[in-house]
């Protein structure tokens, strides 16, 4: 039976948001460079080098982990770029670095052999074998599973591999397996993988057409709603389509990712950390989701159930899901 | 140039994939056939049993064959399927960093293009591993081709892009199909086999936009290279992939032959294939415009020449 409690894994677009989550209770915080060495490239989010340094300082005066995420694909030609992000990470004092590029892997295990390395979900690693490679080859001594396993393929991951895994319990929800999803750059021409950015809101355009206000992103109509009713924001993959004889969301329903029933069965399938989507959210609401998920998490480890209702206000649209974990997909 | 023809993305029933591979090992002057289940494994089983007489016409014919692996495994039996793959002697395409732990010592293999090779520490790091050729990303753009190119060559290994074809643009755990059906993916009852090109995914305002398959998520238009050959071969790459569609394979693979042996102009070419397949929109915008759908060239063709 487990013995330390999970690891609480928080999101901070910026040093405030980053002093919010720790103040909140995160155990850990994970945040990325002002650049597209980060798969949350936004305007006006994420560190300076000198953000960097007092964050991990702040953070670990008070007892928490900064982990920097330099998890896009690095541009050919332009490698140097990521190389830097990573020695600066570790300047910094950074706890960890989540990577996702092969080539960035093998430099980071080269360069800097005493930085841990945790695998980013952007690599989509979703089985014992490809978990192992990366630990073997690369010393990866965690990985950020994809968000397509359910939880007995959780369970059955764990039993076969020796490195941590952290999954995500709330927040976004990519229903692609991630780092293998280029259609936002096929509409927009800019990409997760290249950019760190889906759906960018460069793209975005909201339309009145007669009674209707339409999403659009780049030359695509994403969503349509009546004129005088919240647009939703145009996320490629969550718009509403035709295919064959139906209309409407093809790819997933407008819900987001709301585990915290299954925060006990992960805890007892030997989950190690708990990661909360969300650098692109307000420090208000970063603390409030951390303050939730830390009691649910110290429920856990007590013993004790969960509030049945924890965080269901605070998601976006109207509906959870608990995505693949349950294996309704399957 | 080399012609490879990619995996079969989707499921054809057992007979058309057989006359498929027959007619190609016939007709289609390439010179590398990928063979075998890349998207879902539960479709194998349909045509496992006609893969070894495949491998022997095509060998017969002259033209090399590797075997396709699987884009996301999760499941044991798909990673048993992948350790087959690495007793099987042939070469074999990796299409996820999975089959690397599955390879026997020395099995030649290569790179598909949904492992994600964007810079020329993954190209060094796959060629020091044995990679004897690596198929790009589709949505990389002509300036990192070019890089990428002179490295991999550099490491003594191929280059391959995306040249025909509707683009693969996302692999999901969720089967969409089964989705659209009502059904969930594990009594999806082969509904994708309605579709042999994917089925059409429009916008509320009818614009043709993307295409399922699946659990992979693929674009409408069809990726066409064959006008921009010269570049594609200015920037070091030194093979095309021919992704198979319904239609006359074999002809559009006899179009990119000679237009890249410089019997055809661009303009016939483009022309010749749009003859040969005229419903179908092209884009090639990933290497050459602002966003993947972009096509650079007229939408219709001037010249309509036909292939002899």
């Amino acid at each position: 039976m487990r013995t330390t409690p999970l690891e609480l894994v928080c999101p901070a677009g910026t040093p405030a948001a980053l002093r919010s989550a720790v103040k909140a209770g995160a155990h850990t915080v994970y945040c990325g460079f002002a650049d597209e060495t980060n798969a949350r490239n936004f305007p006006g989010l994420n560190f300076s080098r000198q953000d960097m340094e007092q964050a991990v300082a702040f953070a670990h005066q008070h007892g928490a982990k900064v982990l920097v995420a330099i998890n896009t694909f690095p541009r050919a030609g332009d490698e140097a770029l990521w190389h830097r992000a990573v020695a600066d990470a570790e300047t910094a004092g950074a706890d960890a670095v989540i990577l996702a590029d092969l080539g960035l892997l093998a430099h980071a295990a080269d360069h800097h052999p005493d930085l841990r390395r945790h695998l980013s979900v952007q690599a989509a690693a979703a089985n014992p074998d490809v978990i192992n490679f990366y630990a073997e080859e690369f010393g990866v001594k965690r990985v950020v599973l994809p968000r397509v396993l359910s939880v007995p393929e959780i369970a059955a991951i764990n039993r076969e591999i020796d490195v941590e895994t952290e999954v995500f319990v709330f927040g976004g929800l990519c229903v692609m397996a991630e780092g293998r999803c280029s259609l936002s750059s096929y509409a927009t021409g800019l990409s997760p993988n290249m950019q760190g950015v889906c759906s960018p809101a460069s793209h975005v355009k909201y339309e009145h057409v007669g009674r209707e206000l339409v999403s659009k992103l780049g030359a695509y109509t994403i969503d349509k709603v009546g004129a005088n009713e919240p647009a939703p924001y145009p996320t490629l993959c969550k718009g509403c389509f035709s295919a064959g004889a139906r209309t409407g969301p093809v790819f997933e329903d407008p819900t987001s990712l709301n585990a915290a029933q299954l925060i006990p069965q992960l805890a007892k399938i030997g989950v190690t950390a708990l990661k909360i989507e969300g650098r692109q959210r307000s420090r208000a609401y970063v603390a409030a989701v951390v303050r939730s998920f830390r009691q649910a998490v110290k429920a856990t480890a007590a013993g004790l159930p969960i509030a049945a209702d924890t965080l269901a206000r605070l998601s976006e649209g109207q509906a959870n899901t608990v995505g693949a974990y349950k294996k309704t997909w399957r | 140039m080399k012609l490879t023809l990619g995996p079969l993305m989707f499921h054809w029933k057992p007979d058309v994939w057989q006359a498929f591979y027959r007619h190609i090992a016939e007709q289609a002057p390439v010179d590398r056939v990928v063979l075998g289940e890349l998207v879902c494994s539960k479709r194998l089983p349909f045509y496992e049993a006609l893969i070894p007489d495949a491998i022997d016409r095509l060998q017969a014919a002259g033209i090399e064959v590797v075997l396709a692996s699987l884009a996301l495994p999760t499941l044991k039996r798909e990673r048993k399927t992948m350790a087959g793959l690495g007793e099987t002697g042939l070469p074999v395409e990796v299409n996820d960093l999975t089959m690397l732990r599955h390879l026997a010592a020395g099995q030649a293999f290569t790179v598909g293009p949904l492992v994600n090779t964007y810079n020329r520490g993954t190209v060094a790091w796959l060629a020091t591993q044995g990679a004897t050729g690596i198929c790009l990303p589709p949505e990389l753009p002509l300036s990192s081709v070019s890089i990428l190119a002179g490295c991999a060559a550099a490491h003594g290994a191929g280059c391959e892009v995306w040249a025909y074809g509707r683009l693969p643009l996302a692999m999901s755990g969720r089967c969409y199909h089964a989705r659209l059906a009502g059904r969930a993916k594990d009594s999806c009852q082969f509904i994708c086999e309605d579709d042999p090109d994917g089925l059409a995914v429009d916008t509320l305002d009818g614009q043709k936009f993307l295409a399922i398959n699946g659990v992979q998520t693929l674009s409408e238009s069809w990726a066409n290279l064959v006008g921009d050959l010269d570049a594609v071969r200015d920037a070091g790459v030194t093979a095309l992939r021919l992704s198979p569609h319904t239609g006359d394979m074999a002809l559009v693979a006899q179009i990119f032959r000679r237009a890249a042996d410089g019997e055809l102009s661009a303009s016939d070419a483009l022309a010749a294939l749009s003859a040969a397949e005229p419903d179908r929109r092209y884009s090639n915008g990933f290497m050459f415009g602002t966003v993947g759908a972009d096509w650079s060239h007229p939408a219709e063709p001037e010249n309509t020449a036909r292939i002899h």
